[in-house]
């Protein structure tokens, strides 16, 4: 009884990959091929990147914020605490913007992907949408996709820069330090490396939100129920998946660029 | 009731190599199944419609109606057997070429399936807005179809301020706009009032009367089956009228389900003097 239960449980952990993998294939290869929906493309990037403007600057902020006063601690110890400008910046642009910036606009956006289309397979839309000839995964799924990796492109760029500012602020007001000796240690070590790494993360991040987000909606069942159910598990698995690919991520480009 | 203008009722067919011969029937299944998990919801159904028939559809709830609705226009897809929509094969048609031949039907659904974050106006036009149709031959489009329902002061409304009868009503208009070939109705009437039923079941006939549409109605509401057969709708006076004692609609004919396999396919005076012990039942 046991092992028939793990195997049914394993085989519908393969199936399920199969699927993720078949249905993200599809949603990408979309924009390759006519007719293509460039008005839901716009809205769904209004929604997702203006619409998550303001957690992602006032989370960038803070974290900065939090980041300056946790090091000061620390580098005052050893007399350090000129480095705090280099420190926010390279942990904010590298590590902590992308990862963040992902987190929250997944609790924002792969739940209400996954709500709104789960919602509309339920009271049957999305068979009505087929039935009137209209390919849902080319309406609904590509413009969220493609939306959701620029608009987290731009976001992550906006909390990197409110970040340091955050810390900034902590650095001149809460810890009386200077401010000019802050953003000079914060711009002169950054290199290209690691902009490119706090760069390439959203990209993923923003494909992972998206694509398991319309997943999840576009495969629920069982009514109402049904779609809390998916709107919990697009934002556990996306959330889940960005942190995993980060640390993916990490390792190649740390491999790629290694550190001076 | 109000009549639905020339230039929205079904256009004559061209004669293309996609479309069915006149004689030929619009649908046909052949040794249909289909299964999800746990037993066969469908098993080995064959039936056909033939132009300008109307087919109604019984059977008790949870007996496969809706799924076999569903098949017509390849929103699912069975397990075995051939199903011929237009003459074409679309069992194993691809997706794609799918949407295309989905065009040429029409469909209401259960609860009507609105779009509820469009309005009424841009769920009708659905199509249209699709295929780029100029906004002032939609809007005009859009008047007559609502006119036809009787809803055309609710343009500019969201599905979420109308009734059940209002939305399915305006479901009908959707499927009505693009002058199908084939309109299939999902239990249009299912939870709604008399009154409302009746109003429906009147736009059922008016489309099967004025514009001769092939269609396939799903009901388990044997009223709304009997009217159908037993009354036809006077362009004159604009509202449907009984047939003469002792008479039905040809063109309306019965097919009855249970457990997933087809038991009836015939006229509703064979269905009153059938045998099966299990239509006999059901009529009682």
């Amino acid at each position: 009884m046991a092992l028939e239960a793990i195997e049914r449980a394993a085989k519908s952990i393969v199936l399920t990959v199969q699927d993720y993998s078949l249905f993200s294939y599809r949603a990408v290869m979309n924009l390759f091929h006519p007719p293509r929906y460039w008005t839901d493309f716009l809205i769904q990037s209004n929604i997702i990147g203006v619409g998550s403007t303001t957690i992602v600057l006032l989370s960038g902020f803070f974290t900065g914020g939090v980041l300056a006063l946790q090091s000061a601690a620390t580098l005052s110890e050893f007399g350090a605490t000129a480095v705090t400008g280099r420190f926010v910046s390279l942990t904010m642009i590298r590590e902590l913007g992308p990862v963040l910036t992902g987190i929250m606009v997944a609790g924002r956006n792969a739940s209400s992907m996954a709500s709104e289309l789960g919602s509309m397979v339920v009271t049957e839309q999305i068979d009505a949408m087929r039935a009137l000839g209209v390919d849902p995964m080319r309406k609904l799924v590509t413009p969220r996709l493609f939306a959701c990796i620029s608009m987290l492109f731009f976001l992550t760029i906006l909390a990197d820069a409110f970040g340091i500012a955050g810390g900034g602020f902590v650095t001149v007001v809460m810890n009386h330090q200077n401010g000019t000796q802050y953003f000079s240690m914060a711009w002169e070590h950054l290199r290209y490396p690691d902009i490119v790494q706090g760069l390439v993360k959203p990209l993923v991040s923003g494909f992972l939100i998206a694509s398991i987000g319309c997943f999840y909606g576009m495969r629920t069942t069982g009514g109402t129920e049904g779609v809390g159910r998916s709107t919990i598990d697009a934002v556990v698995f996306s959330s889940v998946m960005i942190i995993f690919f980060d640390f993916l991520l990490t390792q190649v480009l740390l491999t790629v660029f290694p550190p001076l | 009731m109000t009549e639905m203008p020339a230039s929205a009722h079904p256009a004559p067919q061209d004669s293309g190599p996609t479309q069915a011969a006149d004689s030929s029937p619009v649908v046909a299944f052949h040794n249909v199944s289909i299964g999800f998990e746990g037993p066969p919801v469908l098993q080995d159904v064959g039936f056909s419609i033939a132009p300008g028939e109307t087919r109604i559809l019984l059977g008790p709830a949870g007996v496969g109606k809706s799924v076999l609705l569903k098949l017509i226009n390849g929103l699912l897809r069975p397990d075995q057997g051939s199903i011929l929509l237009f003459g074409q094969e679309i069992a194993t048609m691809r997706e794609e070429l799918l949407f295309a031949l989905r065009t040429r039907t029409g469909m209401v659904f259960q609860e009507g399936a609105l779009f509820d974050s469009l309005t009424v106006r841009d769920n009708v036009a659905y199509q249209l807005i699709q295929e780029r149709v100029p906004d002032d031959e939609i809007d005009a489009r859009v008047h007559q179809a609502l006119k036809f329902v009787e809803l055309d002061e609710t343009f500019d409304l969201y599905p979420g301020s109308l009734s059940g009868g209002m939305r399915r009503r305006v479901a009908i208009a959707r499927a009505l706009i693009h002058r199908p070939e084939l309109i299939l109705y999902d239990s249009p009437t299912g939870g709604l009032d008399p009154v409302t039923s009746t109003t429906i079941i009147e736009l059922v006939m008016k489309q099967r009367d004025v514009y001769r549409t092939p269609s396939i109605l799903v009901t388990h509401r044997l009223q709304d089956a009997f009217t159908l057969c037993t009354h036809r709708f006077d362009s004159e006076q604009g509202h449907m009228v009984p047939l003469p004692k002792g008479e039905t609609d040809p063109n309306t004919t019965f097919l009855m389900l249970e457990e997933g396999r087809l038991i009836f396919d015939g006229s509703i005076h064979e269905l009153l003097h059938t045998d099966n012990k299990f239509v006999r039942e059901f009529l009682e």
